[in-house]
């Protein structure tokens, strides 16, 4: 049995939200019902179901309604529509005295921006669940320190949060939402805020400390690599609904509709971009036409150390550099043959990103990109930078609101 | 202009006054007989009856301690209040620090619960709003005519006025820091499961505390200055001095009490601002 069920939940902001819903019912899209209604729908109908032990990822770009559906999971925004039944109590229609049982056993929260008490130690912090609860002070400190040394922060009891870099502060925040040891651990954007070396970190730590524990864990993240790393199973949001729920695998092998498949085709660029996408038009000069002085010339005008060798059919034969070539133009020669280079780096249009990067970082001229012998185009090393920065535009950066 | 008759404003609220004066009459009796006799103990009998040394040595060693054992207040400390002493204006001293502490506490018992109040509700804010600013802007020498019909003259109507112009920055102070609590630490409290009580007093009061107290130390200052306004009926102090002082037309007499006022409203605010500022916590 699943230890959260969600059905037909939805929310929708505004004036008059109940009666939004009808049109939600019809099938009406998001932006037709802002036009219509004035009122913004933030989720659309979710239904899912996530089982005990499992990380559920929830994931879509800024607006797409995921910030929203985790608060709904814990009440902190109340649902328009729909049911939130954690083990079998459904959440939606509890009394306030109830529900905040509910918040104090079995749901925690992580915050994107840690939300730390800042004028409790972490200490305190860590108590706060256990002292809302007024558990007695003896027991509480001591369930705190165990969850803040099970997050690797036992000597910073009493420090004060500001005093903590954002991921000590995002540990004691995950100390707090453990202390409880709730049932469920709600994570949104929890690891957002944070650098990328420590956001990877605090990733392996997360799952490491999973193994061990086996909560039930909701994650929310606009990071479709995180999603991939962390989840069992992920769920896709556009426009507050659900587009697919699925495994890692079955979201890249078959994304359900055009916009998942774009979505996962940004996974990581390295992996799927390949010589063919980054090469551009090679500068060349010919090995039967062109002496020291014509390859001189060319070079200069268009600011290269280097330029690579062909002849009429495109056949590369290798590459000459400045210093030879202004070398063999002093002395009147006539023929690059003498003074050209054949240790050429060579890939063809499929070879991939990854292998590229490493070819680069230590070849002196940019790579050459041939089929059939045939020069295609050259690869330098700003546009392999440029284009694996581009992939992490396309990560989905910038917070939710 | 002739159609309308002059509406009888001033009647109508010189009659409301009448009224609630004759029907809160006990109250007031008991206000102004026990509290005034309370607040006439605490200056005359406790106040004074420290030697004026051992008062000016308790001053200068908190100075010292609450500003981080820096000499700068301390310092002005002792030379203001030895001259105020000099000065022989050390009992009017007394009973104007008698009459700010009392307008302040009264002031801050009521100020901060109707701020926090007003952070709960959007009508409460709505409707104190205009309240609180009409309570700042009205002159306030206008609250003497109430307090005066209600308490007579004395101590008791100086505090009672000042109470009145003093309380609204507490009160705007306490609503603003409450509201200023990020959305996101509202949320975490809620998500722990926190009751309403436990949400104010573990998380909003003392993420509040800092700007409350920046209305607190207001409230001194605007009870302080209502130390010479209130001596036009009868509450002894420096004001007092003042008045005296611009009746006789003797400056000198005049210039020296309003300096005294000055010294004890600089020593008061150091105080107030010091303590706010005193804990090493970063936000």
């Amino acid at each position: 049995m699943p230890i959260i069920n969600v059905k037909d939940l939805s929310k929708i902001f505004g004036r008059n939200a109940k009666q939004a819903t009808k049109y939600l019912d019809e099938g009406w899209s998001k932006d037709d019902i802002l036009k219509k209604t004035g009122n913004t729908v933030g989720v659309n109908r979710a239904t899912f179901a996530v089982e005990e032990g499992e990380v559920f990822v929830i994931m879509g770009l800024s607006g797409s309604g995921k910030s929203t559906l985790v608060r709904l999971l814990n009440r902190l925004i109340e649902p328009t529509e729909g049911s939130v039944e954690i083990e079998g109590q459904d959440l939606a229609k509890m009394n306030s005295h109830d529900l905040r049982e509910i918040r104090r056993q079995k749901l925690s929260m992580v915050f994107q921006r840690f939300a730390l008490f800042p004028h409790r130690t972490i200490l305190e912090n860590a108590e706060f669940g256990l002292e809302v609860q007024n558990i007695d002070k003896e027991k509480r400190k001591k369930k705190a320190q165990e969850s803040l040394e099970m997050v690797g922060l036992g000597g910073y009891m009493n420090q004060f949060p500001g005093q903590l870099s954002g991921g000590m502060q995002q540990r004691v925040g995950l100390a707090r939402a453990l202390a409880n040891d709730p049932e469920v651990l709600l994570m949104d954007e929890a690891f957002s805020a944070l650098d990328p070396l420590i956001r990877k970190e605090m990733q392996d730590e997360l799952l490491e400390l999973q193994e061990k524990m086996k909560k039930t864990i909701i994650f929310i993240t606009h990071d479709l690599d995180e999603a991939l790393r962390i989840g069992d199973r992920i769920a896709l949001m556009k426009d507050g609904r659900i587009v697919q729920i699925g495994s890692p695998e079955e979201i890249l092998v078959n994304p359900a509709n055009e916009y998942v498949e774009k979505f996962v085709e940004d996974v990581d660029r390295s992996k799927i971009l390949n010589a063919e996408h980054i090469m551009k038009r090679p500068e060349t000069v010919d090995i039967e036409k062109h002496g020291p002085r014509a390859a001189l010339e060319r070079m200069r005008k268009e600011g290269l150390s280097s330029i690579y060798v062909t002849d009429r059919k495109r056949t590369l034969h290798g590459y000459v550099t400045a210093d030879d070539v202004s070398e063999a133009a002093k002395q009147e020669q006539k023929d690059l043959k003498s003074i050209m280079r054949t240790d050429v780096p060579k890939v063809t249009l499929q070879t991939s990103m990854n292998e590229i990067f490493d070819m680069i970082h230590d070849s002196p001229v940019p790579i050459a990109v041939v089929e059939d012998e045939k020069l295609q185009g050259i690869i330098v090393r700003g546009a392999v930078i440029a284009a694996l920065a581009g992939g992490n535009e396309v990560n989905l950066n910038g917070s939710d609101s | 202009m002739g159609v309308i008759p002059k509406v009888p404003a001033a009647e109508w609220i010189s009659s409301a006054t009448e009224w609630i004066t004759d029907t809160f009459g006990f109250l007031f009796d008991f206000i102004k007989n026990d509290f005034g006799d309370f607040i006439e103990i605490f200056a005359e009998d406790w106040l004074m009856s420290i030697p004026t040394w051992l008062f000016i040595l308790v001053v200068v060693v908190t100075a010292f301690f609450i500003t981080g054992k820096k000499f700068g207040l301390a310092a002005f400390s002792l030379v203001g209040l030895w001259f105020i002493s000099n000065q022989e204006l050390w009992e009017e001293l007394m009973n104007t620090f008698t009459l700010v502490i009392f307008a302040s506490i009264i002031s801050v018992i009521i100020g901060v619960p109707f701020g926090i109040w007003m952070s709960k509700s959007r009508i409460v804010e709505t409707i104190l709003t205009p309240i609180l600013d009409f309570m700042q802007t009205m002159p306030a020498f206008v609250y003497l005519i109430p307090a005066v019909a209600f308490f007579s003259i004395g101590m008791v109507p100086g505090v009672f006025a000042s109470v009145i112009f003093a309380t609204p920055p507490t009160v705007r102070f306490t609503n603003l820091g409450i509201r200023q609590v990020s959305k996101e630490l509202i949320e975490a409290s809620d998500a722990f499961g926190t009751t309403g009580r436990q949400k104010l007093l573990k998380v909003q009061l003392p993420m509040a505390k800092k700007t409350i107290m920046a209305g607190i130390n207001q409230t001194v200052m605007l009870a302080l200055s209502m130390v010479v306004i209130a001596s036009m009926i009868g509450a002894k102090g420096l004001g007092q001095t003042v008045i005296t002082g611009l009746q006789r037309a003797e400056v000198g007499t005049g210039f020296v009490a309003g300096l005294g006022i000055v010294i004890l409203a600089i020593i008061i605010d150091r105080f107030t601002q010091n303590l706010n500022t005193h804990k090493g916590e970063n936000a």
